[in-house]
């Protein structure tokens, strides 16, 4: 690949994982994020599940941009066509995963459902398009976004356990203390604006 | 069986999709930057929600049980891909503001939420009210949300200030905006403290009745 290739795709990478964090700079993913960041276990668990659909979406809905609505002149049915898509890859992953290694499904399993509506991979597979990336780069920026929104879960998931053996303050028990607690989190992930190469 | 005027109002404050049922998050932190955002997507998510929730109550005995959330899915789709376009040609500058947020109200759980919860099992008129309320509901948090975020970063609400930072006792103390309200922290901690506020006012109505 060029210099110029690969410069552009580490641009991404760094991107996507911290200046324009899914989760904490986007707001993407967030009902996730707040409903299963309680332990780390559960959360590297639901990431890795997330990067592995937010890849695989970004492959299909590119092919599906380029390949079928623009060659058909219907580029206004990417919403429907996009989520009907996910959907569908999710149920397949879910089931091929069920055959082929039990013990992955079990691990999981109850979280890939879950991922359809999440809007971390619908909001990735658009992102790809508005910011009109190439197949490669839409594949590592969905890659890297995955990576993202994993690194913000597993720091929540670390916090809320430290958090749950602390003092705090009862009004501010539970769903209060978790996004005061990400608006720290977003705050310190603000440092990173502005970097470039 | 509740009354009508119930399935209506439940959503605005008792079952609040955001503060209560604390649903359908991403656009309420993303899209509060301003009033003037807030009440878009708030209009516009309630447009959604209404339509979809009648279409899909009309066709509730028609569809398969076991394909019922794609179902649900395209017909929330289409009415979303209808508010994308409508926007995108009679209000280009909120369509710019909101961005991304447009497309993705089709996966705003509130929507998906009432579909499966309600109005896949209740009337036509229930769905519709439960639509109305819920969506009011969740354009009046996204309304506090924006106005605490534009007052406390911008000093102003829908563009028009607010207080005089200049002169009198404000001057005197050298208040300044606080601008990373409307950034995206702003969005966490606004959240975090109006839920705070809300547990609060729980448990001091709960001492109030003892």
């Amino acid at each position: 690949m060029k210099r110029m290739e690969i410069q552009h795709l580490t641009a991404i990478i760094i991107s996507s994982i911290f200046v324009n964090n899914f989760v904490l700079a986007r707001f993407l993913g967030l009902c996730p994020f707040i409903g299963v960041s309680k332990r780390v276990d559960s959360a590297l668990g639901m990431g890795m599940a997330v990067i592995f659909v937010m890849t695989m979406a970004s492959l299909v809905t590119w092919i599906i941009q380029h390949y079928i609505l623009e060659v058909f002149g219907i580029p206004y049915l990417r919403t429907i066509t996009f989520i009907l898509t996910i959907a569908t890859l999710v149920q397949f992953v879910e089931m091929v995963i069920q055959k082929v290694s039990p013990n992955l499904y079990n691990a999981l399993g109850i979280y890939l459902p879950l991922i359809t509506t999440n809007c971390a991979v619908l909001g990735a597979a658009i992102l790809n398009i508005t910011d009109e990336l190439g197949l490669i780069a839409s594949l590592v920026q969905g890659f890297a976004s995955g990576v993202g929104f994993t690194l913000a879960l597993i720091l929540m998931a670390g916090i809320r356990q430290r958090l749950e053996v602390s003092h705090v303050p009862k009004v501010m028990d539970g769903l209060p203390i978790a996004f005061i607690v990400a608006g720290l989190m977003s705050i310190a992930f603000l440092g990173f604006a502005g970097f470039s190469f | 069986m509740m009354s009508k005027l119930s399935v209506f109002s439940k959503g605005l404050l008792a079952e609040n999709p955001v503060f209560v049922l604390v649903l359908g998050l991403c656009p309420v932190l993303a899209v509060t930057t301003s009033v003037e955002n807030a009440i878009g997507m708030g209009v516009a998510a309630t447009f959604v929600l209404v339509m979809s929730n009648a279409l899909i109550s009309l066709l509730r005995n028609l569809i398969p049980a076991k394909i019922r959330i794609p179902s649900f899915i395209v017909v929330i789709a289409s009415f979303v891909t209808i508010v994308e376009l409508v926007m995108h040609g009679y209000l280009p500058k909120l369509y710019e503001q909101l961005g991304i947020f447009v497309p993705l109200i089709v996966v705003n759980c509130i929507i998906l939420g009432r579909a499966e919860a309600f109005a896949s099992k209740n009337t036509l008129l229930d769905s519709i009210l439960d639509g109305l309320g819920m969506g009011a509901g969740f354009l009046i948090a996204l309304v506090v949300i924006g106005g605490s975020r534009e007052l406390l970063g911008t000093n102003k609400l829908m563009g028009y200030q607010v207080f005089d930072l200049e002169g009198g006792i404000l001057g005197f103390l050298h208040l300044k905006p606080i601008a990373i309200m409307t950034l995206a922290p702003g969005g966490f901690l606004v959240l975090g403290f109006i839920l705070a506020l809300l547990n609060w006012s729980k448990t001091w109505r709960k001492k109030a009745e003892e």
